[in-house]
């Protein structure tokens, strides 16, 4: 079967061939990705979800097109979906789904299901899960990986239960150092290491650190980790553990290719909060808190804007310290224009931005964004190069042509 | 329709593992025709699509194709020898690597 067959929304023009197509794409595909990235996306569907750009579907891994990003939470059935291992639960086998609190530093080991998890404490936080990877694919010069566009992430009102309060039920022995996480996906080839990862012990007691159930008020969707996974707000999404089953207090250091070796930076070149001293080496630490960042999801690059004018529409984020202010430029960056602000749903959330252009001449108008937070921290000018691709909060640009 | 339906199947109750290992799912289908096409579709398509090497290219440079098979046998664990793996490199660098 060919790839051009199973597009769901592009019928008229997959049937045309692919030059419609690819002039199509550039509807919701930046320009500045690779051409083999632009040749493998096409605009998929997952089931429960509205179209997602899809990069992969095995694993599957479908970013949110950048017009979702008009409002600041993410709606469940856009928000981006991604896997490093192919072996998905299915709803089948997750009915029998229960978490194992234990551990060497674990006073003594405990099982809870869903109905237990109920029995504790629920709490509602409203962060963003953003991929460490996101916009990898407009890294210049490209570097290997899901090739990312802008919409490897999302925004949403997480309920659940706080991670330390179920820590407690199992007991934290003196000499824990972190917390392991493990999910119910596999790999296919049993040589391959499962995805497990882990958080320093003091990130795990935070408040703000929950097991949700619940994402904008629904149960999680399959692909978004139901029936249980973890929010670590700040932090990038490699942490979120889907489909949680299993944590382990632990006396020492993870060990194991995803911790070790992948999602890694160069020491001290992102700013962090609480340093993961246990997963640091002389030279690489592991990617931990976000950068600030923005994107404008409104107008679209290449789009034709009236004269009279148009509003600029987006949002913006940063690890949690919330953001202080962002600026628009309509003339690539000669003169900037402070947006408005939209709701403040807390220091972790998207934070909604706008800005009406008024009229304008007619001709190309050059758009940017770019966000700072409260403790001032700033986005970058030029790319923070990393060998991972990691962290790129460079300011997007966009041109539409005003007639 | 055929993808669309094997994961709407998956999700409804059957193993997604094992229908997205189905034969029906021709992970090489659109890899470019050359020499090694099909050592490379029958090794690099096991654990995820072989879209994973198109969506890289056509951008790295000969060293780190080479470097790519080696994380995925090495961290992975791809079950290839030497001799397979270079073929594969071979192949990757002509199709998919970045312009000289
Ligand atoms: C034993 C399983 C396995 C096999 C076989 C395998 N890979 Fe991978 N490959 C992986 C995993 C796991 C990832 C990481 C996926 C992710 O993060 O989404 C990956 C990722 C990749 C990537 C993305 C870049 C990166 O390093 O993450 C490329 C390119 C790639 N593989 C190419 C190949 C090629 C070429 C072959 C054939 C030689 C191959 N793979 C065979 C497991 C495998």
């Amino acid at each position: 079967m060919r790839r051009r067959d199973v597009l769901t929304g592009l019928g008229a023009v997959a049937a045309s061939g692919t030059t419609a197509l690819a002039a199509d794409k550039q509807a919701w595909m930046s320009p500045h990705l690779a051409d083999g990235t632009r040749e493998v996306a096409t605009m998929g569907k997952v089931p429960g979800k509205q179209g997602l750009i899809q990069l992969t579907d095995r694993p599957p891994n479908y970013e949110t097109p950048i017009e979702a990003f008009r409002t600041a939470i993410t709606p469940n059935d856009r928000f981006f979906v991604r896997y490093h291992l192919s072996g998905i639960p299915t709803m089948e086998d997750l009915k029998t789904w229960s978490l194992t609190i234990g551990g060497d530093a674990a006073e003594k080991p405990i099982k809870l299901t869903l109905p237990d998890l109920r029995t504790f404490k629920q709490v509602e936080i409203t962060a963003v899960c953003q991929c460490s990877g996101n916009r990898r694919g407009l890294f210049e010069p490209h570097v290997p990986g899901v090739e990312w566009g802008y919409g490897a992430m999302g925004n949403a009102v997480w309920r659940g239960v706080r991670l330390k309060d179920v820590l407690a039920r199992a007991g934290v022995k003196p000499g824990a150092i972190e917390v392991w996480l493990a999910g119910a996906d596999t790999a296919p080839n049993p040589a391959t290491p499962l995805f497990h990862k882990s958080i320093p012990l003091k990130v795990a007691l935070s408040d703000d650190v929950l097991i949700a159930t619940a994402m904008n008020g629904q149960p999680l969707p399959l692909l978004n980790g139901f029936p249980a996974r973890l929010i670590v707000p700040g932090w990038t999404a490699t942490y979120w553990m889907k489909h949680l089953n299993a944590i382990q207090i632990s006396s020492k250091p993870l060990t194991n290719f995803w911790i070790q070796k992948a999602y890694r930076v160069p020491a001290r070149l992102f700013p962090v909060d609480v340093p993961f001293e246990s997963q640091q080496d002389a030279n690489t630490w592991p990617i931990t808190e976000m950068v600030v960042n923005s994107v404008i999801a409104e107008p679209v690059d290449g789009a034709k804007a009236p004269k009279a004018g148009f509003t600029v529409r987006g949002v913006a984020w940063d690890r949690g310290h919330g953001i202080k202010a962002v600026e628009v430029t309509l003339d690539g960056g000669k003169t900037w224009k402070p947006a408005v602000l939209g709701q403040d749903m807390g220091k972790y959330a998207f934070r909604a931005f706008s800005l009406a252009s008024g009229a304008l001449p007619p001709g190309p108008c050059d758009i940017s964004a770019r966000a700072v937070s409260n403790t001032g921290e700033a986005q970058a000018v030029t790319l923070v190069r990393n060998p991972a691709g990691y962290q790129n909060n460079v300011p997007q640009t966009l041109t539409v042509m005003v007639a | 329709m055929m993808r669309a339906l094997l994961l709407k199947g998956a999700l409804m109750g059957a193993s997604m593992t094992l229908l997205l290992a189905a034969p029906t799912m021709a992970a090489d289908g659109d890899l470019a025709a050359g020499p090694g096409q099909d050592v490379v579709a029958a090794n690099c398509g096991a654990c995820h699509t072989t879209d994973y090497i198109r969506m890289n290219s056509r951008f790295l440079s000969p060293e780190t194709w080479k470097a790519e098979v080696t994380k995925m046998r090495t961290a992975f664990g791809a079950p290839i020898d030497d001799a397979v793996a270079a073929e594969i490199t071979q192949y990757l660098i002509a199709q998919y690597g970045a312009k000289p």
